[in-house]
């Protein structure tokens, strides 16, 4: 067992706050159009995003999936500058050429959000095969969702981190769904992690909704990459409570199925962990929840009055 | 360049040269691919690369293009100069998510935040007797992704000033080199470091009546074409623009205002290119008024490379497409 500090503890429960008020703020922008084009949202998925990426050292860098704002959170991303990106204006992380798919903080060690399923894998093989090269300790975390595990890279990238020993930890969030399409209609293993064994490299499966598994076995699996092991695949399960994204009716899913796992849910999950062991009175909790939320209005505050890239900048960083 | 700071050497040992040169000046360069350790690369174009630099630098990697690839993208965004060979051209398929959604787009839709500085060395063409899989000259693909270059040396000394600028730039360069070239000889700068400036259209032949632009294999056709029309008094120029995408269109346009008559002409299918995207930039320039007959653009036929040596060989222009090409421009035929 890993010991949390208080403070540790609080920003957890902070961040998984900010993470779930960031996507309930852009998802009201975008019901009320607001938003130009997408958005994944992720609630439901917030103790696997955000823990993730607590386990990490400094200096440890991260490659998103596209549903990647609360793991972008986590890795302590500017919410400011996150909420401005997804309005598309100049002063978002991509001065507003990516978008919330593409977020990204290259110099702080956040490779992107990706838009292509399955697409971070090598990228993050890549990132680490720097590591190693560069003797540096650190360690590359690369989310990706349980759809990306039937794409080719996925195979690709096991393995060679596999040959090759490469600092990585694969960190699959099992949502449950590819899109529409149930889990069990797209792969025929009982857990993701299953296919660890192909690889001779560690498979785990964890309650993705438990702050404190993710914590912990992420933790762990740094620790083993770190020390020069191999790659380590993680398959957290959890659910996304939003649509695949903006269009998305959600045909394929009874609302039922969702009330289930709202019983679940990774912040109530949490909260009850703080007051059952009495870690925080519960006006620190309500304040925590408090802070989360003004600091999330004060990005949206921040977004709006941004301005909108220059139509000049269009032709600027195609090449380096 | 004085000539005692050259030496002859093949194509393939300059594109070694400029990749053994880079690797002793950077420790940052390193070099992934199929076979390229031991083995010495598909081509030869690596051998002896393992003994000097050893397995940390020189990654033989499991058959897994788009591993290679990405891997590469990841390396590089993160301090890497990966240098890859993808074994022929044609396996860029299996790379291209990689590279065309990834290692292109990274630097744009990140909004400048991030370079990848990365090459990639995919030999092309036919001429091998390897049928369709193994043969196809498929630049003008990437010629159409914005945040890749595209380079395509004819000669060992462009070999090996292209490589070791491709190795140098900040961005993801496609660095084709052509099969049927890797034994031909020439004299190579010995200088560590000689560049080749991306980006640059060379005249490689001056000339007045026609003007030719061409690479790759297809440059030697156009020069022995333009060779033979000397002895019957016709001044070919012609052009190599080295850089495919973004192309120098300047001393092209420069070429028809001066001669009124343009061939393009590239081993690659016809249909949809580079060729034509030269056609359309000089017709839409003010070269168009110069323009005294219509253009010709020669290419290969709209068909998968055929195994058959003699359909092999028809496939693709050869030297006397271009003499009736000029004849036919100035009006000879």
């Amino acid at each position: 067992m890993i010991e949390l500090s208080e403070e540790l503890l609080l920003r957890m429960y902070y961040k998984m706050n900010q993470a779930r008020y960031f996507e309930e703020k852009l998802d009201d922008l975008v019901s009320k159009g607001q938003v130009h084009g997408t958005v994944h949202l992720a609630m439901g998925q917030e103790a696997s995003g955000v823990m993730a990426c607590l386990a990490l050292e400094e200096g440890d860098l991260v490659s998103l999936s596209h549903r990647g704002h609360a793991q972008a959170i986590g890795f302590g991303l500017d919410v400011n500058l996150m909420m401005a990106e997804c309005l598309g204006k100049y002063t978002g992380y991509c001065k507003g050429k990516g978008g919330s798919m593409h977020i990204a903080d290259v110099e702080n060690g956040n490779l992107g959000a990706n838009g292509v399923v399955g697409g971070g894998f090598n990228l993050s093989c890549g990132a680490a095969l720097t590591q190693k090269y560069h003797q540096t300790g650190k360690v590359v975390l690369c989310f990706a969702g349980d759809g990306a595990t039937n794409e080719g890279s996925f195979h690709e990238s096991l393995n060679l981190a596999s040959v090759w020993k490469l600092p990585v930890v694969f960190f699959i969030e099992n949502n449950q769904y590819g899109m529409s399409n149930p889990i069990e209609n797209h792969m025929n293993v009982e857990n993701i992690s299953d296919r660890s064994e192909a690889y001779n490299i560690p498979g785990l499966t964890i309650d993705g909704n438990n702050f404190l598994d993710v914590y912990n076995t992420v933790t762990k699996a740094l620790r083993y990459a770190r020390a020069g092991k191999g790659p380590v695949l993680i398959e957290a399960k959890t659910y996304r409570y939003s649509g695949h994204s903006k269009s998305d009716k959600q045909v394929y899913r009874d609302q039922r199925e969702v009330q289930v796992w709202r019983k679940k849910d990774p912040l109530l999950k949490m909260k009850e962990y703080l007051r059952e062991n009495r870690v925080f009175t519960e006006k620190q909790i309500l304040k925590m929840e408090d802070e989360a939320m003004i600091s999330i209005e004060q990005a949206v505050e921040f977004a709006k009055k941004s301005p909108q890239p220059q139509l000049d900048t269009i032709l600027e960083d195609v090449y380096a | 360049m004085k000539t005692s700071d050259m030496t002859k050497m093949t194509y393939r040992d300059a594109i070694r040269l400029g990749i053994t040169e880079e690797m002793r000046l950077d420790r940052d360069v390193i070099f992934l691919g199929e076979d390229i350790g031991l083995y010495g690369g598909a081509f030869g174009v690596s051998k002896g690369l393992l003994e000097e630099f050893g397995e940390e630098r020189i990654l033989d990697t499991p058959i897994s293009e788009g591993a290679i690839v990405g891997t590469a993208v990841g390396a590089a965004t993160t301090g890497l100069r990966p240098v890859c060979e993808i074994m022929f051209m044609d396996f860029i398929t299996l790379g291209l998510d990689a590279l065309v959604n990834q290692g292109a787009k990274m630097r744009y839709m990140f909004g400048g935040q991030s370079q990848v500085p990365m090459v990639l060395r995919l030999p092309a063409g036919s001429g091998t007797g390897a049928a369709a899989q193994h043969s196809q000259s498929l630049e003008a693909w990437l010629c159409h992704v914005p945040g890749l270059k595209v380079v395509s040396p004819s000669t060992p000394a462009q070999a090996k000033g292209l490589i070791k600028a491709a190795i140098r730039d900040n961005n993801p360069v496609c660095f084709i080199e052509h099969k049927m070239l890797y034994d031909a000889v020439g004299l190579v700068p010995l200088d560590d470091d000689y560049t080749l400036e991306i980006g640059k259209t060379i005249v490689e032949r001056p000339g007045k009546d026609v003007t030719i632009v061409a690479y790759g294999t297809t440059l030697a056709k156009a020069i022995e074409a333009a060779e033979f029309l000397d002895e019957e008094g016709i001044r070919v120029e012609i052009l190599n623009p080295l850089t495919l995408y973004p192309m120098d269109m300047k001393p092209i346009i420069e070429s028809v205002i001066k001669t009124g008559c343009l061939i393009v002409a590239h081993e690659a299918v016809k249909t949809g290119g580079v060729g034509g995207e030269i056609v359309a930039r000089v017709v839409e320039s003010e070269a168009f008024d110069y323009l005294t007959a219509p253009i010709i653009r020669l290419g290969g036929l709209d068909v998968p490379i055929p195994f058959n040596q003699e359909l092999e060989a028809v496939a693709v222009p050869q030297r006397n497409d271009f003499v009736h090409g000029v004849y036919r421009l100035l009006n000879r035929e």
